[in-house]
């Protein structure tokens, strides 16, 4: 059984580099994540851009979940929403396009135009 | 849906949707035949007696974006082919309580899934909720409780990568020590 100590460790450890990056959300991934979205595949979507980001130590990145985005026939669905509040919508997920989207997306800032919404429904 | 980790994933979306702020997931083996018994119960806005007798009903939803909601008879269905059943209690204005059962022997039954995972996501994408996670079985009781938790952690985010991954491999630990030679998927 994992132990409180264990967490209180981690969350000592936590308060130390927080003053070191003191750094809000500003990036945002949204996982569509109702009935459609879930038999599509999108869990190990969510759990790619988790993962990917982790490796990664990026940090400014959040990701959450929403209901149905309305697209079901292109679930798995992320949007990824940009400092400056901008919108993309990718859709067809799998993992490793999720991952494709964090090194070019996120980390490169270049949009991974295959995978969106606008060249699924050209 | 292929796990019971996907209907947890998919059913807890109502109580988020219904605005719960606290939502409990409980997952219990016991009984003779052996069922397996998961319990979600949230104090979201709830639903009338009518809208719950056609909760189950596939054209029956509360979503705009469409008609057809899928999310409750699915779980029915997944409940149904292992010899067990769906009930839903539900009160306006005080929450909601859903009973799925399984045989846990019957050859239809799903497995649990990846359930540390799924519990993990909800948490981080739904940082404010209270969760409380209960396992329990024959062999022993495990439950974990993120007030309880961010009480420990003072201000750190329930959120934080590393908390997260700690929650997970608590939750780990805690399926094997219940399920461990209970359920076949668990060794």
């Amino acid at each position: 059984m994992k132990s409180i100590e264990e967490l209180k460790a981690i969350r000592d450890k936590t308060l130390k580099e927080m003053s070191i990056r003191e750094n809000d959300d500003k990036i945002r991934i949204v996982v569509g994540m109702a009935t459609c979205g879930i038999a599509a595949g999108a869990k190990p979507v969510m759990s790619a851009f988790i993962d990917e980001l982790n490796k990664r130590n990026i940090n400014n990145v959040n990701v959450s979940m929403t209901g149905c985005i309305g697209i079901c026939r292109l679930e798995p669905v992320a949007e990824v929403f940009d400092a400056n509040g901008e919108k993309t919508t990718y859709v067809k997920l799998d993992a490793e396009k999720a991952r494709r989207i964090v090194a070019e997306h996120i980390v490169n800032q270049k949009l991974v135009t295959e995978f969106t919404v606008g060249a699924a429904e050209r | 849906m292929k796990d019971l980790s996907l209907h947890i994933m998919d059913i807890t979306q109502n109580s988020i949707v219904a605005g719960a702020d606290k939502i409990n997931i409980s997952l219990c083996v016991k009984g003779e035949p052996q069922m397996l018994i998961l319990e979600i119960l949230d104090n979201g806005k709830g639903m009338d007696a009518e809208f719950v007798k056609k909760v189950t009903d596939p054209f029956k939803t509360s979503r705009t974006t469409r008609n057809v909601g899928l999310g409750i008879p699915l779980l029915v269905q997944s409940a149904n082919m292992a010899g067990g059943e769906l009930k839903i209690k539900s009160e306006p204005g005080k929450g909601t309580e859903l009973e799925a059962r399984f045989n846990v022997n019957h050859i239809d039954r799903i497995p649990l899934g990846d359930i540390p995972e799924t519990i993990k996501m909800l948490i981080m994408a739904n940082p404010n909720i209270s969760w409380t996670i209960h396992f329990s079985s024959p062999n022993d009781d495990f439950i974990l409780d993120t007030d309880e938790l961010k009480h420990h952690l003072d201000g750190v985010s329930i959120a934080n990568n590393n908390v997260l991954e700690w929650i997970q491999n608590t939750l780990d630990d805690g399926i094997k020590l219940v399920y461990g030679g209970v359920l076949d998927e668990v060794n």
